[in-house]
């Protein structure tokens, strides 16, 4: 991925959380796609892996069977199956563009109000992961969180009550956080968005409409 | 060719350089030691399973690291069967994936863990994991061999700074890596000695991206 100017990077409990393998899907796929344009927070997250494979060295070996060996050379001899990936335009970095699973533009968004639209792209019980296409100028319907929401911009900038992002920054709001994102108005902007609670928008018709829109 | 005699050279004269040292001052902060050596070893091992197909120098892994793995495994919470089944998976997965290991940036231990982790998982949480673009791909790239050497080196003061850190810290980090510790415990963790290390990798990656233009 090109190299862009990145001023929001990740905490070090999400990385840490991550490196040592205990976040949701939704989430990591947010760390994954942010380490692919950010080496800061790469050189960060493979210096705590470090830390694992230390802890990892230094554990009792346990005993194997006498037949492992053996069948981990007939495992390597049987074919692997090969990702079959559909041949696409280099926008996105490949953890998400393996989410999108399309080019930008055939994306099959839903609306979701003012202009705003969303593709869904994990949702279990716990975590939801999403893109928001938020129109150049547009705000996002004013909610907050019951959990944590994750924020990270792939194309042009939003900013909020609290700071300006723009591509690669990734913005961490907790419970407590009311915030408006607004898109910058020279370009419609594009966020992947992940919450580990249902997102609770303020306005009455959104509540109303939020089962239906799985937000 | 050119490049394969370049890196035995230089391995060679690691190990002498790392003799020479020991002897002469053994207080020396850039001794090689003989943990360094052994982690070059496992290192050097990777590489030939990469560029010859060595069978040989994949038992040596395999009798290391296999049982740790399985180990990792089980101490994770995977039943006896599958912490087997998965340990071959995982020694397997070295085998195919030994062009993606960069020495610059990882210890073998660190690399095969990554392996571990992302098995574990997969198997036992029944979760994917995305996991972050990788910087490359095919054998065009050589690891600054100044920069692995001090990568291993910085590799083994971590181990030293993790076994120094007050017993609560160091449980939780084990534990956390164990997968005992839930995601707002981990927030817990403070004061990791990783500022070396990660200014290491750091400047791995810079030459890296250099190399890549």
């Amino acid at each position: 991925m090109i190299k862009h100017d990145i001023k929001h990077h990740l905490s070090k409990e999400l990385l840490l959380a991550y490196s040592a393998g205990q976040l949701e899907e939704g989430f990591s796929l947010a760390i994954a796609t942010h380490i692919s344009m950010c080496d800061q927070c790469r050189a960060e997250l493979e210096s705590m892996d470090a830390m694992g494979g230390a802890i990892f060295e230094n554990l009792e070996p346990d005993e194997i069977d006498s037949d492992s060996f053996l069948k981990t050379l007939a495992l390597i001899d049987q074919d692997v199956e090969k990702k079959t990936m559909k041949v696409m335009k280099k926008e996105l970095p490949e953890p998400l563009a393996d989410y999108v699973g399309c080019d930008l533009a055939d994306i099959d968004w839903r609306p979701i109000g003012m202009g705003v639209k969303q593709k869904i792209l994990v949702n279990s019980e716990k975590v939801s992961a999403r893109l928001l296409y938020i129109p150049a100028g547009t705000a996002v319907p004013e909610h907050s969180h019951k959990g944590r929401e994750l924020t990270l911009v792939l194309k042009g900038a939003f900013k909020d009550e609290i700071d300006h992002f723009g591509p690669g920054d990734i913005e961490l709001a907790d419970g407590h956080t009311h915030h408006t994102p607004v898109a910058s108005d020279d370009e419609d902007c594009i966020c992947l968005a992940v919450t580990d609670a249902p997102l609770k928008f303020n306005n009455i018709i959104h509540k109303i409409a939020q089962p239906f829109l799985k937000i | 060719m050119l490049v394969e005699t370049k890196i035995r050279t230089v391995d060679h004269s690691i190990t002498s350089v790392g003799c020479v040292m020991d002897s002469v001052n053994p207080e020396s902060k850039n001794k090689l030691s003989l943990t360094t050596l052994n982690k070059n070893r496992w290192a050097d091992l990777i590489w030939k399973v990469e560029t010859q197909k060595d069978v040989s120098a994949f038992e040596e892994l395999f009798t290391h690291f296999a049982p740790r793995v399985k180990a990792f495994l089980m101490k994770s919470g995977a039943d006896p069967q599958m912490s087997e089944e998965c340990s071959q998976e995982v020694m397997a997965t070295v085998w195919r994936k030994a062009h993606l290991f960069d020495p610059s940036r990882a210890s073998a231990s660190t690399w095969i863990f990554t392996i571990a982790r992302n098995k574990k998982i997969d198997a036992i949480r029944k979760q994917n994991r995305p996991e972050p673009e990788q910087l490359f791909s095919e054998e065009d790239y050589e690891p600054d061999q100044e920069s692995t050497i001090e990568l291993q080196q910085e590799t083994e003061r971590l181990a030293t700074a993790l076994g120094e850190l007050p017993e609560k810290q160091r449980v939780l980090v084990e534990k956390a890596y164990l997968g005992e510790l839930s995601h707002s415990e981990i927030a817990e963790i403070t004061g990791l000695p990783l500022g070396t290390i990660k200014s290491r990798i750091r400047l791995a990656l810079e030459k890296l991206r250099h190399a890549m233009m």
